[in-house]
């Protein structure tokens, strides 16, 4: 068990490149009830929230669901987020563990002081199991009483999962099909058990890790944090800044003009090693950059890593040097994600 | 858990065995390969060089995090596992027997005297 974002977790259950092979493979499940889960709603919700978040949800259907990031008005990424849209006033926001008080206070902060959006953390009366891999389907198949098929990717659908009625939702952090369902913390662990029951191996933090890094997933608070812009993070097709009420576009709208002086990268290792987050990136003389992220990947047999690099080091199959212990270990820029799932 | 009753430990988590008066082996225990979890790289020392008791002598990487390994004894490596090379999860597997690391030829065995026996690193486990 280890501390992570105010929660104890547990890093792995039988062993890290078991786990991830169980998610490649077959289908694990993974506790994410650290994760918050905020519902705001009301007349001015969708108007409010599209203020903060990086795209207009207010074209969100229904239903449906978005990935994006939570800017500072300096452009900086306070938090990176799926927001669901439950009804055409009440939207649900994926805050990371870590950035639940740094959400709430910048979402309090701009918070309309009519009575037109409330907001209602209903992350400790819920928690989350994200269901993942290619039998995921049929796992919480033999436990839904509704037929899965509705859920369609970055979908919500409210059904009885075990008895109980629950969000189920098809996103997750692994690069695999599969949901992530909010059942009521009364009945989560009959939930976890069952699933277990149905064939689902009990994944840790360590597996989640490994899986969102082959996907090409970035980690907030590791790849990226508020001296991060989201076009030195890659995400600018999460961005939509040209909206007058989006609170940093105008800072955002010159930030995409200028070219970044560093941009994230994926890299896989040529010599024998490991990267880890804070290794230096040299070209082979002179610093050009920082890991982020490191790790073998068991999927693709290689150890990848992600890291900002100088621009001008950021195309594909770019020669770098990653500084392991002293020792100067040869990596090359590889296009992300590392890994795709065949569909 | 168990520790094989015919080898020394020590407070870093390697053990020794003694082949012979002049000559150990070097692994580390299964409590470490146990904590460290997935082994993913074994960095160890080619024949002909040095090892000083207590200092380092190579390194060893799981998925989780990577470790020094500290060397029990001095003397001179005759021989490294390479097999580790290509199958470090063997570590894992068989932390007594096929996870072993390092040969050493030694001066004496008498030093070893001061590690910890089976019982004594039980017993340092659980306190």
């Amino acid at each position: 068990m280890v501390p992570f974002g105010g929660w104890d977790m547990p890093v792995q259950y039988t062993g890290i490149l078991d786990e991830t092979r169980a998610v490649r493979n077959s289908v694990g499940i993974f506790d994410v009830s650290h994760m918050g889960r905020v519902v705001v709603k009301g007349t001015g919700a969708g108007e409010f929230l599209s203020c903060i978040f990086s795209t207009d949800v207010e074209k969100l259907a229904v239903g449906r669901a978005k990935y994006g990031v939570t800017c500072d008005q300096e452009g900086g990424i306070i938090d990176d987020n799926i927001v669901y849209r439950l009804s055409p006033m009440e939207y649900m926001l994926i805050p990371n563990a870590g950035n639940r008080e740094a959400i709430s206070s910048w979402l309090n902060r701009w918070l309309p002081n009519d009575d037109s959006v409330a907001i209602d953390d209903v992350s400790e009366r819920t928690a989350m199991i994200a269901v993942q891999g290619p039998d995921s389907f049929q796992t919480l198949s033999a436990l839904a009483e509704s037929d899965l098929e509705s859920v369609g990717p970055f979908r919500i659908v409210e059904m009885a999962i075990c008895g109980q009625t629950m969000l189920v939702a098809r996103t997750g952090y692994t690069g695999e099909d599969g949901f992530e369902i909010m059942p009521s913390t009364d009945v989560v662990l009959d939930v976890w058990d069952q699933l277990i029951q149905h064939g689902a191996i009990p994944c840790g933090l360590g597996a989640r890790d490994v899986l969102r890094l082959e996907a090409g997933l970035l980690l907030h608070g590791n790849d990226m944090d508020q001296t991060i812009n989201p076009y030195e993070a890659g995400l600018d097709k999460f961005v939509d800044a040209n909206r007058e009420a989006y609170i940093p576009g105008t800072t955002l709208r010159e930030m995409r003009q200028m070219a970044p002086s560093r941009s994230l990268v994926g890299f896989t290792m040529v010599g024998r090693g490991i990267a880890r987050h804070g290794y230096p990136i040299t070209d082979g003389a002179e610093m050009i950059g920082t890991v982020t992220s490191g790790s073998v990947s068991p999927t693709l047999d290689k150890a990848i890593g992600l890291g900002y690099v100088r621009s001008g080091f950021t195309s594909e199959g770019t020669r770098l040097f990653i500084e392991i212990r002293g020792k100067k270990i040869e990596a090359e820029v590889t296009c992300l994600p590392f890994y795709l799932r065949s569909r | 858990m168990s520790y094989p009753a015919d080898i020394k430990y020590t407070k870093e988590h390697e053990w020794v065995r003694v082949e012979s008066d002049t000559e150990v082996v070097i692994g580390i225990t299964t409590y470490a390969a146990d904590e460290l979890g997935d082994v993913v790289f074994v960095e160890l020392p080619e024949p002909g060089a040095k090892v000083v008791s207590q200092e380092q002598f190579g390194e060893i990487e799981s998925v989780k995090a990577v470790s020094e390994l500290y060397s029990p004894v001095t003397g001179t490596v005759i021989q490294r596992n390479e097999e580790l090379s290509d199958a470090p999860e063997i570590v894992n597997d068989s932390a007594y027997e096929q996870g072993w690391m390092i040969k050493v030829e030694v001066a004496d065995t008498s030093s070893l005297d001061e590690l910890m026996s089976a019982e004594e690193y039980e017993q340092f486990l659980e306190s």
